[in-house]
């Protein structure tokens, strides 16, 4: 029925099917509406938040997806800028991604905040000094670059593209795409970077607090580092994810293998930095503050398994299979490898998030705990939900994959 | 960040070794600062208490227990972790005496401040606030009530600062220079033991000034260098020992 609509030369499932798996998100997409609704009339005191948890599950999220979605400022950034031609096939799968990790982001930020109708104060009496200010500023701009990179492609739909106009103005954003290109890496590093500062200057919260260099902690690079060692198989993956749904080949593999060694490249980079901070904080900052690294830990869901977790089954093992040619070849093993990098990183987040405010520094101070509620979980199933609706109707209607047509004829 | 060096530095110094626990302290703040009660008071990780009374034990059993109770304002530390971390200015530290300031229409309720205060200072507005019918009347009428969704926290009861400058302007004297007793927080003036003294400790003419240098006196979380304005003393050690964070080989 549809038929006009969709990409040239593609096939794509009937209608009702499409519609009956939109329907089937969108359970979850209004489920999380409806808490945003109560959130929004009640205020966040129907969260699971309270004044030890200022930041919780909305926080860890946000900084996840955001980390998962640097694909789309360092593929564009080795497509463009680099070169890397091999990329064009997955680019724009990367900045779809990258521009519904960023809205997605910024619509739990709305809620998130307790005055959202203040939210621009935050531009109009910045304070320099807070690493915040500075992540505001580059994540709405880098926000609209996305957006820029991303319409057109929504213009290269092909009744839409039948429009001169539309053509050409598709043509000379793609013409300057290289310029959008750099602006995104540029904020995006600065964004990734200061979101980890945010955490690093915290000099009251030892479990996160880190010297650094200039005005940025160490924090501010790990993060950047750990990002840009995830997003390209976090890229990856979701396109592997789109195949197994559809049935389809969309990207050859070699190009996926080829984003997997840049993200094993970046993570090995990154594990050898954080081993390095891991063992000065532990063994210099810590004893200067009279704390043990033993007391950054507590009970079983602050235990230290969750930093093994992190450094070593999520951390050291995906960076040597993403850069070792002949596990990487092996598309099984690639993606098992892409799957706990992901999520080493997000208990790399989690952590900073959650395990920074949850130990007592003060010395009769008690450990507390922290439980999202259905508040917290469902809005955040919205963002994920939105992103799946989105990226359903992108894989339909938009030529996102170049190679799909080559890589399906028989 | 530079720290700020004042001429006046409002400073508190709490006697542990008077205070009782009692927490009349935490309730004449509330009723001070116009804080409202909370409909399900049961959740304390909820709850607005500016003013926090701990419990802290020797961590031994009956009969050689002891307790001890350690009441928490705002430290108004010389070097917040609060003030740098503020993405819209809401909060700052740049007014004579130190008093760590934070203004309410300006907060956007992000918490950052929150998760950078290692003493638990800071509390958010997580309800609206709902005077009880006819308590509307008992409201402090000098104190802004806040709405939901921004962060709050002690001040010193600033407000009082302000009627004392006022005081002494209207004599004749420099606001700037206030003489000791005239201002003097909520918390100090309903404790029954007088366990809380209040005052300029720049100003020699102001007890304080010699009680923070007792030898008993201290302030938590030294270490860390947040350089607070509330002192404590005691004269146990083991109530001292919990001031701040030591490894195990320098415990005495
Ligand atoms: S005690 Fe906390 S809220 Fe008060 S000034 Fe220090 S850091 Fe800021």
């Amino acid at each position: 029925m549809d038929r006009n609509l969709f990409p040239e030369g593609v096939t794509r499932c009937g209608l009702p099917k499409f519609s009956l798996w939109m329907a089937f998100v969108s359970i979850f997409f209004l489920w999380g509406a409806y808490a945003a609704v109560v959130i929004f009339v009640n205020g966040i005191g129907v969260t699971g938040l309270d004044n030890y948890f200022g930041f919780g599950l909305w926080i860890t999220f946000d900084l996840a997806v955001i980390a998962l979605g640097a694909g789309a400022f360092f593929t564009g950034f080795l497509k463009y800028i680099l070169k890397i031609d091999q990329l064009k096939n997955i680019v724009n799968l990367a900045v779809i991604i990258g521009f519904l990790c960023y809205s997605g982001a910024m619509l739990i930020l709305t809620m998130d905040i307790g005055q959202p109708i203040r939210a621009w104060f935050g531009y109009w009496h910045p304070n320099v000094h807070s690493m915040l200010t500075e992540v505001i500023f580059c994540i709405t701009v880098y926000c609209v670059v996305l957006l820029i990179e991303f319409i057109p492609l929504i213009l290269e739909q092909k009744q839409l593209n039948k429009i001169p106009f539309v053509r050409h103005f598709a043509h000379h954003l793609h013409v300057n795409m290289a310029l959008f290109a750099g602006i995104g890496t540029f904020l995006s590093t600065f964004h990734q970077g200061s979101l980890g500062g945010m955490y690093g200057v915290m000099f009251g919260r030892p479990y996160a607090f880190r010297d650094g260099f200039f005005i940025w902690p160490w924090t501010f690079f790990l993060f950047v580092l750990s990002a840009v060692g995830t997003g390209p198989i976090f890229t990856v993956l979701v396109c592997t994810f789109i195949e197994k749904m559809t049935g389809k080949k969309l990207v050859e593999y070699k190009v996926k293998a080829l984003m997997g060694k840049i993200a094993g490249s970046m993570l090995c980079l990154y594990m050898f930095l954080k081993i390095i901070d891991t063992w000065a904080w532990a063994t210099g900052y810590l004893p200067s503050v009279g704390l043990t690294f033993d007391e950054m830990f507590y009970g079983n869901i602050y235990g230290k398994w969750l930093m093994w977790v992190e450094l070593g089954l999520c951390g050291i093992v995906p960076a040597i299979m993403m850069i070792t040619p002949s596990i990487r070849k092996n598309p099984a093993l690639l993606y098992t490898a892409g799957i706990l990098a992901c999520i080493g990183v997000s208990v790399n987040r989690y952590v900073f998030t959650v395990q920074t405010i949850a130990i007592p520094v003060m010395p009769f101070d008690t450990w507390e705990f922290y439980a999202p509620n259905w508040a917290e979980w469902t809005t955040c199933g919205m963002i994920v939900a939105y992103g799946v609706l989105v990226l359903s109707l992108c894989y339909r209607y938009l030529p996102v994959f170049p190679s799909e047509i080559k890589l399906n004829s028989k | 960040m530079q720290q700020i060096e004042f001429d006046t530095k409002w400073t508190m110094v709490v006697d542990i070794d008077k205070c009782s626990g009692c927490g009349s302290c935490m309730v004449s703040c509330q009723a001070e600062n116009n804080i409202a009660p909370m409909e399900d008071g049961s959740n304390k990780l909820k709850t607005l208490t500016w003013m926090l009374v701990y419990e802290l034990n020797n961590g031994k059993e009956f009969p050689e227990r002891e307790s001890a109770y350690l009441p928490r304002p705002c430290m108004q530390c010389g070097n917040p972790a609060c003030v740098p971390v503020c993405p819209v200015v809401a909060t700052t530290k740049d007014e004579e005496g130190g008093i760590v300031s934070q203004i309410y229409p300006r907060c956007i309720g992000c918490r950052y401040c929150m998760a950078a205060c290692p003493y638990h200072a800071r509390y958010f507005g997580w309800f609206d606030p709902i005077w009880p019918e006819g308590m509307e009347k008992a409201l402090s009428p000098k104190t802004s009530t806040r709405p939901r969704g921004v962060v709050e926290k002690c001040n010193f009861c600033h407000t009082r600062l302000m009627d004392a400058r006022a005081r002494a302007r209207a004599e004749g004297m420099d606001p700037n220079k206030l003489p000791d007793g005239w201002y003097k927080p909520a918390c100090l003036e309903s404790c029954p033991t007088g366990a809380i003294s209040f005052g300029d400790s720049k100003n020699p003419e102001h007890k304080v000034h010699d009680l923070i240098k007792d030898k008993n006196a201290f302030r938590i979380l030294e270490s860390i260098g947040m350089d607070p304005q509330v002192y404590y003393i005691s004269r146990r050690d083991w109530v001292r020992e919990q001031s701040d964070n030591h490894l195990p080989k320098d415990k005495h």
